[in-house]
């Protein structure tokens, strides 16, 4: 069950735009400067409860207050090893069996 | 309060950098161009034996260096009778964070708690971060980590992901960005905000740090083999990692040895481009860092950056993200160590390279670096593919194409460097002096580049006056 609401104190993850479109540098390449720069950063809750979208405050562990949109209670690290890639299989073998003959040839 | 809009943020850019990294960089100006870089790194940075001994207390340094036999019996294998170098890996895996990092944060931390200063920022999507959180944890100081993290999907390269999940582990607040050089401006919104230090990549005592890693390798090579390495070979980025190994190696009296730069080709990507940024498998150690490092170095978080390349760099080689994958996977089935990607980016040139040189030639891989979820092929791999990425076998010198299509060699004989000559490079950098309106060059200006560039004054002159009216 995901919490629907986060109590203060609670581990959670804020949002919040630091550039509109409009106020980006001038370097920026075109796609770029389509978009936002955006921010997140994780912390503990000020408020005493707040609902994913709310605006709150945070205390980060380097001690620091900020404000932003709940977007995450609790969040988790979903990076991960990968699916299975058929080439690096493939490419697996032909490994093994090359340092069989390898150590063969070293027999002889 | 402090107008905080990108413009004026920018305008005050050197206050807030002063107060940040207690260096007076206007101490060894001598012109726009030319500054005293000895004079500064002599006199901020430290001596070899200071730099050992403040690595000494937070564990960091004297990793291993292993010889690689059983790659070096396959490089034998699939060159020319005689031909075939000894190839040697220093398993900077072995530091406290996992990379060679952990060199560049000890020194960048000691000096901030000496200071005073009660935390320290980073700006870095790389594993600089997690050295500099480990080493201010050891240290108990507070850490600030900045990423440049997701796309405007809210997309996170694995990698980056990976390494902004070890930060939190050593204690670190993370400020994950989306795409875009502005992390720059936010990076110092945030100095201004805390008045930490700010733990740059680029000062002395980040270079410093990393000398010990190619006095080390030095003096381990003479004892394992009787000599100096003929090659050591450097993941090439921003430049410290290069410079700080030479001028080590130097310092250990290895003249003699060559520095060879190594980077992933990444052209045709742009790195501040929304759409580009997760069409890469590769987040540092290529070209989109190591080309505009090389020819334009004070482009950096610091006035006056200490990591000078082409100062160092002897020959630059680039290799494909899929040649990297594939001798990935070679390091762990054929030698049994499964690391990340950085320091395979310079194993695989250092391969190509070695079949080239005869049988008693030694070439050193420098560094590696933990690796896991979203470091490894797999996750990379997976990542591209759903990214709209190709991915197949072949012959990476033909077939590849960064952000459309990664190829993975068919056999070891496909592993091949491209080399980049450094003319061309040397040349880039006078048009970078050009593009910001240099015209004209005074004898200390000449006396400065022709340190930078190691090249003649008399040849700089004649590239100038071409560049100027070619563009």
């Amino acid at each position: 069950m995901i919490a629907l609401k986060a109590k203060k104190g609670q581990w959670v993850q804020i949002h919040k735009v630091v550039l509109n479109p409009e106020e980006r540098a001038p370097q920026v390449p075109e796609d770029t400067k389509l978009v936002p720069l955006v921010m997140r950063v994780k912390g503990y809750l000020i408020d005493e409860e707040a609902s994913v979208g709310d605006l709150v405050s945070i205390e980060t562990v380097a001690g620091r207050k900020v404000v932003g949109r709940l977007i995450a209670i609790e969040p988790t690290y979903t990076h991960n090893f990968g699916k299975h890639v058929p080439v690096l299989a493939e490419i697996d073998r032909e490994f093994s069996q090359l340092a069989d003959s390898l150590n063969e040839g070293e027999e002889k | 309060m402090k107008d905080r809009s990108y413009r004026a943020v920018m305008a005050r850019r050197n206050e807030i950098m002063k107060a940040s990294v207690g260096i007076d960089y206007d101490r060894y100006r001598i012109t726009d161009i030319a500054f005293d870089y000895e004079r500064m790194m002599e006199e901020i940075g430290y001596t070899l034996e200071e730099v050992e001994k403040i690595q000494r207390e937070t564990g960091v340094g004297n990793t291993p260096l292993i010889e690689l036999k059983n790659i070096t019996k396959l490089i034998r294998h699939i060159s020319a009778p005689g031909k075939g170098a000894r190839v040697f890996l220093k398993d900077e895996a072995a530091n406290p964070s996992g990379s060679f990092k952990d060199r560049r944060a000890s020194i960048s931390v000691h000096k901030a708690k000496e200071l005073g200063y009660k935390g320290v920022i980073a700006a870095t999507s790389g594993n600089y971060g997690a050295a500099v959180a480990s080493q201010a944890s050891k240290r108990g100081l507070k850490c600030i980590v900045v990423q440049e993290t997701f796309d405007s999907r809210g997309i996170g390269q694995p990698e980056i992901l990976e390494k902004g999940r070890a930060c939190e582990a050593y204690g670190a607040e993370v400020v994950q960005l989306s795409v875009g050089p502005e992390l720059f401006y936010y990076f110092l919104l945030l100095l201004e905000e805390t008045g930490f230090f700010n733990a740059s990549l680029y000062t002395p005592y980040g270079i410093a740090g990393v000398e010990t890693l190619g006095y080390e390798l030095s003096k381990q090579c003479r004892s394992i083999t009787g000599k100096d390495p003929d090659y050591v070979v450097v993941t090439h980025a921003g430049g410290g990692n290069l410079t700080g190994t030479a001028r080590g190696l130097r310092k250990a009296g290895a003249h003699d040895t060559k520095v060879v730069g190594a980077s992933v080709n990444l052209s045709g990507l742009h790195m501040a481009s929304d759409k580009d940024f997760n069409r890469k498998s590769f987040t540092t150690g290529h070209t989109g860092f190591g080309i505009p490092f090389a020819v334009y170095p004070d482009r950096s978080d610091v006035p006056r950056n200490a990591a000078r390349a082409l100062r160092y760099m002897d020959k630059y080689l680039l290799v494909s993200q899929g040649e990297v994958f594939y001798v990935t996977e070679m390091l762990a089935r054929l030698e049994g160590m499964q690391r990340g990607p950085a320091g395979n980016t310079s194993l695989t040139a250092a391969i190509s390279l070695a079949r080239e040189l005869p049988e008693d030639a030694i070439v050193v891989v420098q560094e590696t670096e933990y690796t896991g979820a979203g470091k490894l092929p797999s996750a990379q791999l997976s990542f591209a593919i759903e990214n709209g990425v190709e991915v197949l076998r072949g012959d990476p010198l033909a077939l590849d194409k960064p952000g459309k299509r990664i190829v993975i060699p068919e056999k070891p004989e496909q592993i091949r460097a491209r080399e980049l000559p450094l003319d061309k490079l040397r040349k880039s950098y006078l048009k970078e002096l050009a593009k910001r309106g240099h015209r004209e060059l005074t004898a200390e200006d000449l006396e400065f580049i022709s340190a930078d560039l190691r090249l003649r004054e008399d040849k700089i002159m004649e590239m100038f006056k071409e560049v100027l009216k070619n563009g």
